[in-house]
């Protein structure tokens, strides 16, 4: 099971809603994965400064964490709260720095993404309850992700949940479950790909981060998994200006898109899709197997 | 002329009630109102009603369904009408992956497209598809007809037994042992009473459609394939 959902925005005067109508088709997928969720939303940016988001260890407070992190830094960003989560805003070059200090101060702290754009929120429990706690509906942006998650391949912690990001701006949800996991795991992590668990999804992410590090378009990296990816799959990715959905060449797991002057939208499920704007009247089609869609800002 | 509300009545209420309708009842025209995709709704039904849905559904709406006809107002999700035994079901939106897969007899009707797998082993349900499927449909259909307005994606037939399979539009390629078949008239004629069927007699041509079938080369006892076994 799982459910993965997916909004991409056409016309600007929608992107206010995004959070609501990415919180709204998330919960009617949550029959399909109720034990956790996850929401990667690709929200404002500012010229060279990076949103790096963390969720902070169990019973402490994100709050003292992002503080006691930005004095250490000395760099004097700007600290976002979203219940257990923080937003810490930092000049691009000093990224690499708040990560090191993170992995030594405070290391069951969880990275979840570093980007101009991209903020990730994910945790276990009812995806409803996910998204109410993080406040998703009053998010903006010009696209997300989100994913409702059944437990099969790793544990139902905050860090086994979707969607994962294994590089800068990139994001991914998975439904489905990969069979070579362990060994490209070892293969990534000696490319000097970071993957923090031991989920399968999380393997697929760092895949395409490969891929794409290594020069390939994020359509050539997806084309390239069909190959190299042993299972099966329907993934929908995130980049800061773009959003792609690939199935495995036998399309094992459900998916349904819609397409209208306003919006591109993905789901496991049509009665996802019910909740968008002017649905009666969008192009509705399941994507065909081994095809890579592609949607991009300009 | 019960009208049932989901957004008021549990989906297990509906189907109890429809599951305990006999054949001499008299309750032979159901409504369901704010369907929202709920899956399995109007399954297991065995009698001679008709029950519409006024909006999308989702997986297996009117599963292993006797007698009864069923008019989904909307889009079906995966499965719809599978393991069908008779009756009609008639999707006015499009049909998910698996429409009417493993059915055993009545008729399915798509007036949009069908996706990947329709027909999946098919075993003498008929399907009316007025727009295009998608990848491995038919596959191992054993008995029964499936017919396609529009096109069909890669793998029609693959495996095929003796279900047939009459396509109007361009196929994307053909599945183990499904091959193209001469169009006799028993064909035509049996096509024409589908189309019919499917409320379409006079709007479609049967001579533009082309027949499949299998060859029969897979699932009869070959000698030269004996080290195989």
């Amino acid at each position: 099971m799982c459910g993965i959902a997916g909004l991409f925005i056409k016309d600007p005067t929608l992107e206010p809603d995004l959070g609501r109508l990415l919180a709204l088709m998330t919960s009617t997928l949550r029959g399909r994965g109720p034990d956790s969720a996850g929401f990667a939303i690709y929200g404002d940016a500012t010229p060279g400064l990076v949103k790096l988001t963390f969720a902070a260890p169990e019973g402490t407070e994100p709050e003292a964490l992002a503080a006691r992190l930005l004095s250490a830094l000395g760099v004097g960003g700007i600290a976002a709260i979203r219940h257990s989560h923080a937003v810490v805003t930092l000049p691009a070059e000093d990224v690499a720095r708040a990560e090191a200090w993170l992995a030594e101060h405070a290391p069951e702290a969880s990275i979840m993404s570093a980007g101009n754009r991209l903020e990730i929120y994910k945790d276990v429990g009812d995806p409803d309850d996910v998204a109410a706690a993080f406040a998703i509906a009053q998010m903006g942006g010009s696209h997300g992700i989100s994913h409702t998650r059944m437990a099969t391949e790793s544990a139902v912690t905050t860090d086994g949940a979707h969607p994962f990001s294994t590089g800068a701006e990139q994001c991914l949800v998975h439904n489905g479950s990969i069979s070579n996991h362990a060994s490209l795991r070892r293969a990534l992590r000696q490319d000097g790909i970071r993957i923090r668990t031991e989920n399968d999804s999380e393997v697929a992410a760092g895949y395409l981060t490969r891929k794409m590090r290594d020069g390939e378009s994020l359509d050539e990296a997806l084309t390239s998994s069909l190959k190299d990816l042993d299972g099966f799959f329907t993934f929908v990715v995130g980049t800061e200006s773009g959003f792609s959905v690939l199935r495995d060449p036998i399309a094992c797991k459900p998916a349904v898109m819609a397409e209208t002057e306003r919006y591109v939208a993905f789901a496991s499920e049509f009665k996802s899709l019910t909740v968008l704007p002017d649905i009666a009247s969008a192009r509705v089609w399941e994507p065909k197997p081994a095809t890579v869609y592609f949607w991009e800002h300009s | 002329m019960p009208v049932v509300d989901l957004a008021k009545t549990s989906l297990r209420e509906l189907n109890m009630a429809l599951q305990q309708l006999g054949p001499t009842t008299n309750e032979t025209d159901w409504t369901v109102l704010n369907p929202a995709g709920e899956h399995a709704i109007a399954a297991g039904v065995d009698a001679p009603v008709t029950i519409t849905i006024a909006g999308p559904v989702g997986y297996y709406c009117g599963g292993m369904n006797k007698q009864a006809t069923v008019l989904v107002e909307g889009s079906a999700g995966q499965g719809v009408g599978e393991n069908m035994m008779s009756g009609l079901i008639h999707v006015k939106g499009d049909a998910s992956q698996s429409a009417g897969a493993t059915g055993r007899g009545g008729l399915l009707i798509v007036e949009g497209n069908a996706s990947a797998r329709c027909g999946i082993s098919m075993k003498g349900i008929d399907i009316v598809v007025k727009g295009g499927i998608g990848h491995l449909s038919a596959f191992m259909g054993q008995s029964g007809r499936l017919v396609v307005f529009g096109e069909a994606g890669e793998a029609l037939g693959d495996s095929l037994y003796e279900a047939r399979l009459y396509v109007r539009g361009p196929v994307a390629g053909l599945g183990a042992d499904c091959i193209e078949k001469e169009m006799r008239d028993e064909h035509r004629q049996e096509l024409f009473e589908l189309i019919k069927a499917s409320g379409e007699a006079g709007t479609v041509d049967v001579s533009e459609f082309r027949r499949y079938g299998s060859a029969r080369k897979l699932y009869n006892f070959n000698i030269d394939n004996v080290e195989a076994y």
